[in-house]
């Protein structure tokens, strides 16, 4: 591990101990609770999908009708499995039983449900085994990948015209493909059904156009020698719901991060951690590569002054995620270049925070996104700050690189502007390929000392939160400065105490064993 | 009315009509697909057209930059201000005019409406810090400035109108697909109209595709675009909500 800055070990791991007290308070304060999303996350797992005449879809009305009866506090897998040993005749007649809440309700615990329900368990793990052997496979196919990955962006709002940005980015050099879901998505207690060609924004996030997506990229594979990964959003109201999705289809990496969605979109802070465990185990058990989304603290904060808090989010993300079996390699912590560029010397402050974030965090393939904030309009100059932007990146070995768009704050980006942004890391990363192998930060200078302040402060503001507990301090508005308590905002309805005879047969699969470990 | 004045684009002379623009065109790099590029130039009114490159993007796509010499003008005599009218007065000044013509705090709310998820344009305006060294709202203490952030739904924005008996709404719009943008600026208005709270409150729209003319056509009163500070918006405010109270301001 390079150790330019002369950060102190014994301080991080300090930082890593409070991290730790955090996380474990947040598995102390979670683990007696379900949701709704994650119970209807045991049904997706299990092949219910589909919506009814109202567009609703089915794992919705089962979980509705099981709460309106009081029978979800034991989990919807004991229920599918009575319903099956009590001689429904499939996974779908099952479904249509449960979603009844009169039959729900004279449904009784079958003592043979676990046995029944059994294969349907190793069914889904084994097909999310297979996805993730299939991508091991492809991808030792090709030559190792270059450095930073890079990250592209579409969001036409019609996954068929999604496939076409898609396949061009791919074409010119793009890694990685995320599809920005609709704008409210992250909002609707339910996921949309099938191929859909009109979003705000983005594209829904729907299993079918998960699939059409992974086609299209498995398509243009052969042609370019390499594997892109796809990238979808498991955060919001149905976080572990996108994420079985998402392993069932074979995506590669998901941001997945609930302290966005408590502090920008007021989601109950207990409903989406809770939420995120399964969606992180899911992940972890998939082989998916998570983002976190430290970076949107910088979009609307200052990203000076908020620096220390990205560290200090980072560092308890990290113990979430690893509490949760997901490993080093698949923990991409975000962070974000959105220092204010009239600021003098604010790149020397950008290098520091990148440098610093890479050698905290050696293993993790740290996610770095582009200004967005200071982007005026001038394309000329949003051209430039990517490039800065990219430098940095390359100087300070970082993993995965959100593709700046010179018509950031326009609109979404048209065709050219992709490729002009491809073609601008693809430059900038052969020209300054060895770089951050030659750099040496002298001690005490500026790049330096700013480390090791942002370290400190992220120290103390981590000593605040394991006193308080994550829970408290969210309350408090320790974040962002905004109060978020435990018990109000977006889904709280959703979240049920469950039952002494509660059972998620996923979870106990996926957490027996470390999940995440490589194959 | 003043007399004609003729201006074209200008590079290097005076009426050289220097003009660079950048387009794809759906069809595969070739020599045809260059002279394509030049003659859709030309019918853009722009002679000499330079095509400097020429890049297949995508299988099918091509993309060009074309430098070339405008022939259209455009009379500059002929064109009404359309900036929404404001004096421009510092925070100090703004804070000391709404104490003596109002003697209370005017309440402000700012939200970005329905799928917008952004607030970059509305955090220049409310937050403290504000933009381009002029400090927000929030800093005012002339204004109760409340940001009800992003992803507003227009409903809440008129409950939110009738419970804070709110002086003025800023409506932020920020990027747009679709055209959305308009439609959500639309509503809020019918919204507003229908719970009979328009005439109640200033309403300003402001945004990277608007200006104070599309705002009008919406029917709100008054629209800023990209690059616009808190000061010019509180000014504004101060001078609009004055007109409506019958407030006679000081020195207008």
């Amino acid at each position: 591990m390079p150790n330019k800055l002369g950060l102190s070990p014994e301080q991080i791991e300090r930082c890593r101990r409070l991290a730790r007290q955090v996380a474990d308070g947040v598995r102390e304060q979670t683990s007696q609770y379900t949701t709704v999303a994650t119970e209807r996350t045991v049904l997706r797992l299990f092949g219910v999908d589909g919506v009814d005449a109202d567009d609703v879809p089915i794992p919705n009305r089962v979980i509705e009708s099981l709460q309106a009866c009081g029978k979800l506090a034991r989990g919807a897998a004991l229920w599918m499995g009575s319903a099956l040993a009590q001689g429904a005749t499939d996974v779908s007649a099952a479904a249509a039983l449960l979603a009844d809440s009169k039959r729900a309700a004279a449904l009784s615990e079958h003592p043979r449900w676990r046995e029944t329900v059994a294969p349907h368990v190793e069914a889904a793990v084994a097909r999310i085994r297979g996805n993730r052997a299939e991508r091991e496979r492809r991808q030792a196919a090709h030559p190792p990948e270059e450095l930073p990955l890079l990250y592209a962006i579409v969001a036409t709002g019609n996954i068929h015209e999604d496939l076409v940005q898609a396949e061009a980015a791919a074409r010119a050099g793009a890694q990685c493909i995320a599809v920005i879901r609709s704008t409210a998505q992250s909002l609707l207690d339910h996921v949309p059904f099938g191929a859909t060609t009109s979003g705000f924004g983005g594209t829904f996030a729907t299993q079918e156009n998960f699939r059409l997506m992974r086609a299209a990229l498995d398509r243009v594979e052969p042609e370019i020698g390499r594997y892109v990964r796809l990238v979808n959003y498991c955060s919001g109201l149905c976080m572990p719901e996108i994420a079985a999705m998402g392993a069932l289809e074979r995506l590669d990496m998901m941001l997945n991060d609930a302290l966005y969605g408590i502090i920008f979109r007021d989601i109950n802070p207990l409903r989406t951690l809770i939420d995120q465990n399964f969606s992180r185990r899911i992940n972890a058990a998939a082989g998916v590569v998570i983002n976190t989304g430290e970076d949107n603290y910088l979009t609307t904060a200052d990203a000076v002054e908020q620096a220390p808090a990205v560290l200090a989010s980072q560092f308890i993300n990290e113990r979430l995620a690893k509490n949760a079996g997901l490993q080093d390699w698949q923990i991409g912590l975000g962070h974000a270049f959105e220092i204010d560029p009239e600021l003098e010397d604010g790149l020397l402050l950008e290098i520091a925070q990148a440098e610093a974030a890479r050698e905290i965090f050696p293993d993790a393939p740290l996610k770095y996104m582009p200004p967005t904030k200071h982007m005026t309009g001038n394309i000329f100059r949003g051209y430039q700050q990517n490039a800065l932007f990219m430098l940095t990146s390359v100087a300070t070995g970082q993993s995965i690189h959100l593709l700046g768009m010179l018509t950031e704050a326009l609109h979404t980006p048209f065709l050219h502007d992709r490729w002009l942004a491809i073609e601008q890391a693809k430059t900038i990363r052969r020209n300054a390929r060895h770089l951050s192998e030659e750099i040496a930060f002298p001690p005490g200078g500026r790049i330096v000392r700013r480390a090791h302040e942002v370290l400190r402060d992220a120290e103390r503001i981590l000593e605040v939160v394991s006193q308080k507990g994550l829970f408290a301090a969210l309350a408090e508005g320790v974040f962002a400065d905004t109060r978020r308590p435990r018990d109000r905002g977006r889904g709280f309805e959703g979240v049920v105490r469950r039952d002494a005879a509660y059972s998620n047969p996923f979870l106990e699969a996926w957490s027996e064993t470390p999940a995440g470990a490589r194959a | 009315m003043s007399a004609p004045k003729a201006v074209r684009p200008y590079g290097d002379k005076k009426n050289d009509g220097a003009v660079q623009i950048s387009f794809t065109l759906p069809i595969p790099k070739s020599a045809v697909a260059t002279e394509a590029a030049k003659r859709y130039v030309s019918k853009m009114g722009i002679r000499e057209p330079y095509v400097t490159l020429a890049e297949a993007i995508a299988p099918g796509f091509t993309y060009f930059i074309v430098y070339g010499r405008a022939t259209h003008d455009v009379d500059v005599s002929a064109i009404t201000a359309e900036e929404a009218p404001a004096a421009p007065l510092s925070r100090e000044d703004i804070d000391a005019e709404i104490a003596s013509r109002f003697g209370r705090r005017l309440v402000v709310l700012g939200c970005a409406l329905e799928s917008d998820a952004h607030t970059v344009g509305l955090d220049a305006i409310f937050n403290m810090k504000g933009f381009a060294g002029d400090y927000g709202l929030e800093r005012y203490h002339g204004f109760d400035a409340r940001n009800l952030g992003a992803q507003v739904p227009v409903a809440e924005v008129a409950r939110q109108v009738r419970d804070a008996n709110a002086d003025a709404v800023l409506v932020s719009a920020t990027v747009t697909q679709n055209e959305i943008h308009i439609r959500h600026l639309t509503d809020l208005v019918d919204m507003l109209e229908a719970e009979r709270l328009r005439d109640n409150v200033v309403l300003v729209a402001g945004g990277a595709r608007v200006d104070h003319a599309l705002a009008k056509e919406l029917g709100y009163d008054a629209g800023f675009g990209p690059g616009t500070t808190a000061s010019r918006v509180a000014a504004f405010l101060l001078q609009e909500l004055s007109r409506r109270h019958g407030v006679p301001g000081a020195g207008s």
